[in-house]
Formats: structure tokens, C-alpha cells, sequence
């Protein structure tokens, strides 16, 4: 018996921290404060991109029946290689639970995270981390079993709450409890699959999360329409893609990502006309698509990096529709800034 | 524990050798050699360690064990102390501590018992009750643990909600939420009945030895039950007596989605209990066993042909010895059951290892987290060591 069982994985990936941390050629050499490795170029001559995904979050993040990662996160991580490399398979994909994500990403285990993460002070600050981009507003509620009865969330007083530990959604269910004199009895388990089989038994009468990881765990039931997703939402959450902080050249080419499949919804660019706009007449296409303004060489990048990411993921609405849509989740806050959402793209210039 | 005496006639101080400056004299070169290694196991230590520092202010990674007094805002399931999200991180660690050693002293107190009778049994003469407690050895031990707690906690959460629960007895209840029992509304007055009974206690023990020490003397065997009775048993009923005798139980009853009142042994900390006593128990069961065996034929034999009962032969003469060689691997299981409980991640129970992975998380400092699970760790195998080596020591043979 493995006396650390478990928690061994964990152990190792903060071993594996301590060890990065301890051993000189990191940083040391480079004794420049911004000095925190070169991902860009370190990815470049790896000729992979390392990315950080959920263990399994329908919509977001899992393996297919052949073992294909297929997902929202998933698209990003796709897209970010297209960037780089032109190939959206130039990716190695590694699973990372609420616990370990940090860790994966600090001590470089992983190059970029795309893992409904929430972008908050502390972890842009204290973790060594930069989140360059929010590529899904979200916000925190519950679910519970039609059976129970339960509309609001304002009726749960006394119940008992399954809640994955090292979440902002851990600390969210606190404040919730406490600002609105609710008492409540947790159950915190570290692996989402057992946590989510006790709240299917009924250890628990609620399951907070993110409402869009709800929404993927509803839609992975046997029957969807036993369980109930309460109206309120009890938060923020802006789930941001991660680097590693002091890293600007990568972290711009993950943020610039982000804003070119949002640009492109915005000016009708989609996967099926990106190779054909050669013509367009507005300027700002052309500079998209990189016949004008030689943008993508100032991001490190090709010329037509944007045709080729476009071409292979196609725009931010087309990503959303393919992976969300069917899992039941609404554009909401998620809609360009012009059709009364948060997304917005600074200007391709 | 044996003290040789040795016989001055053949001491002799060693031959007074002059002290040479040289490569060739051995004390100097083993003081060069020893400084040499220290020097550079100490250099390494502060190569890796100032790295480590350096590395992780260039990577902006916070350092320190600050975090520990900023508010936790975690919630925890059960505690053995007060808590709330409000309480800083050092408190909710504590609450980790607390829930490890409580599962870790239960779990060695329990598996002992049950461990110690299936060992005795797979020596019975009795062949159902010999075949069977072997089966349950071989079962047990040839299965993960983590497989194990896994099974009982699946069985555990399928029992009827809340709202169905089994009532064995009036007043117990039995869910998917745990065990809910009827407990008593604990007052300044039990606890110190409870104090007048661990004053009891010892001085019940000094009244035995003194007793032993007397009969050793005189042969006269001296009754000691009715002082342990006097005050064991009379003195805390008095003192809780003289006290008003408060006795209103708390009974748990279901009000809305869950049961209010008495005490809860949860379904996480009952499946990691019983996953860790009954797979220790296993191993516990080979080495009684073990240790039974090494006792002679011989022994038993000569302890009956002096009169002795069996009984007697089993307590004075046999466990005696046969403890020598029990002790020894016996600490390893103890030490075994407190890692293991750090499997408690895996089904909700929030042990240290949970509590301080959530904390390193939340703060972000896997290393100073980590850190603090090696210590707890450390501390208590330490600890669990040498109080086992204390006793070993005090039952081993003295030789004369
Ligand atoms: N957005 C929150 C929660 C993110 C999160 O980890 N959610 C859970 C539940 S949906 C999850 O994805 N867990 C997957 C895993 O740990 O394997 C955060 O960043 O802390």
C-alpha cells in the first residue's frame, strides 16, 4: 500500500515544483526579472504544445470514444497550436483536477491551462500565474433532484452540499451561507467523479459548481430532467485561459487567440468563407486575415496564422454552438459586446 | 534494561596514544572526512534551498507560512474543535490534525481488538472458526485498501435518505447521512465525573501495585476490586451526583432535509474506519498468530504440569513472550493505519492531507504545504515509535 495513495500524484507534482524550483538553469542563468522561461519559443522547438484540460467536463473538456479530446477548453488549446504551428493536433493534452491545476501549470508540467479556471486577485497574483484572457463568463449556482421539491436556493437551509475542494466555488459556498444566515453540512471530495456519484446517491442534497459545469454534469446524467439547476447565481465566475506569469510574447499569443476567434464572429469571418475574403473589401478583414498590416509577425507569428486557426476552429459563436449549445447553455453573458454580452475583441490594428 | 556488571579485574584503559598532526593518524583523517561531507551536504542544501527561494520570486510564486493566519474560508464537514470558515488556515489544519489523529487512534484501538481475535481464532481447535478467520485474512489482505474504502463508501451512501431512515432503535437513526445517535446535553458536571474517573483510575493502580508489592512479601493475595470499584465508579456517580445529576439527552430528529441534534458518525468517517480496521485487522490476526507460535510446545506444557489454569498459562506465561515478538512488527501496522487514513482524500473525509492540499491550492504554496503534511506525518510515526520502543523495552526479557 502506497502510504500516500491519492494524495501521491499530488505529492509528485509538487515534488516535481520543488524540484524545478530547486535546481539552477531555470532562472538563474537568466538573472532578467521576466525571466520565467521563454515558453513561446520553448514550445516552438519542442514542437508540441502542452495543455492543461479538465479530467472529463461534458461540453468543456473529455475524451471521446477513440480517445479524442473534444470540447470547448478543448478548441482553445487547438487553436493557440494552429496559431503557433499551423496544425491543430500539435497538442499533448493533460488532465488536470481542481487540486492540481496550479501546480501543472507553475512548474511547467503544462505550457497553458484551458480548464474553466476563475481568474481572481489572489491566484493572478500569489500563484505565479496570468490569465491573458476570459474566454467564458460564468457564475455559480446549484442543482438539485426535481425530486426534492426545492425551487430557490434560499431553501436550503439545513441541507447537505457536495462541493469539490480547491474551487473558488468552496469559498463562494461559505460567503453564500454566511451573508445569507443559511447553515449548511458540506461534503468536500477531491475527485469530481466520486463527489458527483455521492451527490447522485444522495449523500448530498445540492451540487454547487460553475452553472456551466452543472449544465455538463446534468447533461451527463441518465435522465437530465431528474435534476434541477436552481435560478440564483451566487457569483462571478470569469473562466480565464492561464499562463505562467512574467511570460508577456506567450501570454499575448493565447490572449490575441482568444480576441481572433471573437473578431472573426464579429465580422462574419467563419470556417466554411475564412479562405475566400481575399476580396473583402473592409479593412479590418484584411488585416485578420493577414493580406494587410503584417499583425501576425508582430505576435512571432505567420502572416496567415488567423486563415489557418479560423479554417481548423472556426469563430468564437461557431466553437460555442458546436460544444455548448447541445449541453443546454445559452450565449447570455457570453454574446458579443454588440448583441448585449461581455465578449469583446480589441481591435485587430 | 539489564544492567552488566563487569568485573573490574577485567577493565583496562586503553594504551593513551599521542595525538599526530598527520594524514597517517586515523582520528585525524576521519575528523577531515567528516567535516568534508557535512561541508558539502551543507552546501547542497543551501545551493537547492537559495535556488528555490530565487526561483520562485522570479516566478512571483508567494512564500512563507504567512498564509496561515489569513481567514481559510474553507468548509469542513466535521470537527473534533469548534470551527468556522471564518478561522484562520492554522486553525483549519489543526481541525485536519484532529480529524487524523481521532481516525488513526480509533483505527489502532479497534484493529487491535479485532485483529487479536481472529489471530487467536485461526489457532482455535475449532476447524469452522479456524478456516473462516483464515479466509478473512487471506480476502482481506490480498485487496487494495483504496478499493476497499471505496466499497464500503458506495455501500454506505446506498442506504435510504434522510427522510427513510432506519430506525433500529427509537432515537438512532440510520441514513445516507450517517448514523445519528441520541447524546447527552454535556455539562461542567460530566466532565468532571469524568476527571474523578481518571482519578480513580490511578488510584487504583497505585493501590494494585502497592498490594502486589505486599503480597510478594507476605503471600497473601489482597482484593483489589473493591477499591477499584470505590474509585472507579463510586466517586465519579458522587461527583456528578453532588453536582445536580443533569441528565437531558439531545435527541436527533429530522426537521426539513436533515436530522437536527445528537451526535452524527458520518458516512466518511465511519467507511474510512471501517476500511482501515478491518484491512489492518488482517494483518494484525498473522502476527498474534505469529507471535502465539513462537511460544514452545515446552512452555505450555511445563505452566500446566505447575498447576497453572489455562487461563493463567495464557496470561502469566504465553502473551509474555510471546509480546517480544509481537511489538516489533505490530508498530509498523500502527504506523501503517496513520498513513493510510491519508486515503481519507479520496472519500470526503477531511484528514490533514485534505485540508492541506486545499490549503496549498487556495494559497498557492505547495511547497510549505507539503511541508506541513512530511511534519504531521513525521510527528505522529515518530511519536507512535517511540512509545512502541518504550514498551517494547519495558516487557523484554531482563536477563540476569
Ligand atoms: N471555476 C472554479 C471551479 C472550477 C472547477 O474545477 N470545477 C470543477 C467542477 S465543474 C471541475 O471542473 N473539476 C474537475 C476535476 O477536478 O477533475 C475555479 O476555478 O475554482
Amino acid at each position: 500500500m502506497q502510504p500516500f495513495g491519492l494524495s501521491f500524484a499530488r505529492a509528485l507534482g509538487a515534488a516535481a515544483l520543488g524540484v524545478t524550483l530547486a535546481l539552477p538553469g531555470l532562472a538563474r542563468a537568466q538573472q532578467a526579472p521576466a525571466a520565467a522561461a521563454n515558453t513561446f519559443d520553448a514550445v516552438k522547438s519542442r514542437g508540441q504544445l502542452v495543455c492543461g484540460v479538465n479530467t472529463g467536463l461534458a461540453g468543456f473538456a473529455q475524451p471521446d470514444s477513440q480517445g479524442v479530446w473534444r470540447g470547448f477548453d478543448v478548441e482553445y488549446c487547438r487553436a493557440v497550436a494552429t496559431a503557433i504551428f499551423g496544425d491543430p493536433n500539435k497538442v499533448r493534452y493533460v488532465p488536470t483536477t481542481a487540486q492540481n491545476r496550479f501546480t501543472a501549470l507553475q512548474s511547467g508540467e503544462v505550457d497553458v491551462m484551458a480548464r474553466n479556471t476563475t481568474w481572481t486577485l489572489s491566484r493572478d497574483t500569489s500563484l505565479g500565474l496570468d490569465f491573458p484572457a476570459v474566454n467564458f463568463y460564468d457564475g455559480q449556482g446549484f442543482m438539485v433532484k426535481t425530486a426534492l421539491g426545492v425551487k430557490s436556493a434560499k431553501e436550503l437551509e439545513g441541507a447537505t452540499i457536495c462541493v469539490q475542494p480547491g474551487t473558488t466555488t468552496e469559498q463562494n459556498l461559505t460567503d453564500w451561507a454566511r451573508s445569507n444566515r443559511i447553515k449548511f453540512t458540506p461534503v468536500v471530495i477531491e475527485r469530481l467523479e466520486e463527489l458527483v456519484s455521492a451527490y447522485v446517491a444522495g449523500r448530498c442534497d445540492a451540487y454547487t459548481t460553475d452553472v456551466s459545469g452543472l449544465a455538463a454534469t446534468r447533461s451527463a446524467q441518465p435522465k437530465p430532467a431528474d435534476h434541477l439547476i436552481l435560478p440564483e447565481v451566487i457569483s462571478k465566475e470569469p473562466l480565464a485561459l492561464g499562463v505562467r506569469q512574467g511570460d508577456a510574447r506567450f501570454a499575448d499569443v493565447v490572449r490575441w487567440t482568444h480576441f481572433l476567434l471573437l473578431s472573426a464572429e464579429e465580422f462574419g469571418i467563419t470556417q466554411a468563407n475564412v479562405d475566400k475574403l481575399g476580396n473583402d473589401p473592409r479593412p479590418e478583414v484584411q488585416r485578420i486575415i493577414g493580406k494587410n498590416g503584417g499583425l501576425g509577425p508582430m505576435l512571432g507569428l505567420a502572416d496567415d496564422w488567423a486563415v489557418k486557426v479560423v479554417k481548423a476552429i472556426g469563430n468564437y459563436g461557431e466553437v460555442f454552438d458546436r460544444h455548448l449549445k447541445p449541453i443546454g447553455i445559452q450565449r447570455g453573458p457570453n454574446a458579443q459586446w454588440n448583441q448585449g454580452g461581455l465578449q469583446f475583441s480589441p481591435p485587430f490594428r | 534494561m539489564s544492567q552488566t556488571t563487569i568485573d573490574p579485574r577485567l577493565m583496562r584503559a586503553p594504551p593513551k596514544r599521542k595525538l599526530r598532526l598527520s594524514w597517517a593518524d586515523e582520528r585525524i583523517r576521519g575528523v577531515v572526512w567528516q567535516v568534508l561531507v557535512v561541508g558539502i551536504v551543507g552546501t547542497i542544501v543551501w545551493w537547492l534551498w537559495s535556488n528555490t527561494v530565487h526561483n520562485l520570486e522570479v516566478r512571483k510564486i508567494a512564500t512563507g507560512f504567512g498564509f496561515l493566519t489569513r481567514e481559510a474560508g474553507l468548509p469542513v464537514a466535521e470537527s473534533v474543535i469548534e470551527y468556522s470558515p471564518t478561522d484562520t488556515y492554522l486553525r483549519a489544519l489543526t481541525v485536519g490534525l484532529l480529524n487524523t489523529l481521532k481516525v488513526a487512534v480509533v483505527g489502532i484501538v479497534l484493529s487491535t481488538i479485532l485483529g487479536t481475535v481472529i489471530g487467536i481464532a485461526r489457532l482455535s481447535r475449532n476447524w469452522l472458526v479456524a478456516k473462516l478467520s483464515a479466509i478473512y485474512v487471506e480476502v482481506i489482505r490480498d485487496l487494495p485498501l483504496l478499493l476497499q474504502l471505496l466499497f464500503w463508501y458506495t455501500i454506505l451512501q446506498s442506504l435510504p435518505g434522510p427522510r427513510q431512515a432506519m430506525q433500529p432503535v427509537p432515537g438512532v437513526f440510520l441514513s445516507n447521512r450517517g448514523l445519528k445517535l441520541p447524546w447527552l446535553d454535556w455539562q461542567d458536571a460530566h466532565s468532571l465525573a469524568l476527571l474523578a474517573l481518571l482519578l480513580g483510575a490511578v488510584v487504583t493502580w497505585f493501590y494494585r501495585r502497592q498490594a502486589l508489592a505486599k503480597r510478594i512479601l507476605d503471600g497473601q493475595p489482597r482484593r483489589i476490586w473493591p477499591v477499584a470499584l470505590g474509585a472507579m465508579g463510586a466517586l465519579p456517580v458522587l461527583v456528578w451526583a453532588a453536582l445536580g445529576a443533569p441528565w437531558t439527552a439531545d435527541w436527533p430528529e429530522l426537521r426539513g432535509f436533515n436530522f437536527r441534534g445528537g451526535v452524527t458518525v458520518s458516512p466518511e468517517f465511519f467507511a474510512l474506519l471501517l476500511g482501515l480496521v478491518l484491512y489492518t485487522a488482517g494483518f494484525i490476526a498473522e502476527i498474534v498468530r505469529a507471535g502465539i507460535l513462537a511460544v514452545p510446545q515446552g512452555q505450555w506444557e511445563a505452566a500446566q504440569a505447575l498447576g497453572l489454569h489455562p487461563g493463567q498459562v495464557l496470561r502469566q506465561i504465553v502473551l509474555p513472550q510471546a509480546l517480544r515478538v509481537i511489538i516489533p512488527p505490530m508498530t509498523s501496522q500502527y504506523l501503517n493505519i496513520t498513513k493510510n487514513s491519508s486515503l481519507a482524500v479520496a472519500i470526503g473525509y477531511q484528514d490533514i492531507v485534505s485540508i492541506a492540499n486545499t490549503t496549498l491550492n487556495q494559497t498557492g504554496q505547495a511547497i510549505e504545504g507539503i511541508a506541513i503534511i512530511m511534519l504531521v506525518y513525521l510527528t505522529i510515526s515518530l511519536s507512535i515509535s517511540l512509545f512502541m520502543n518504550w514498551y517494547n523495552a519495558r516487557i523484554a526479557l531482563v536477563e540476569r
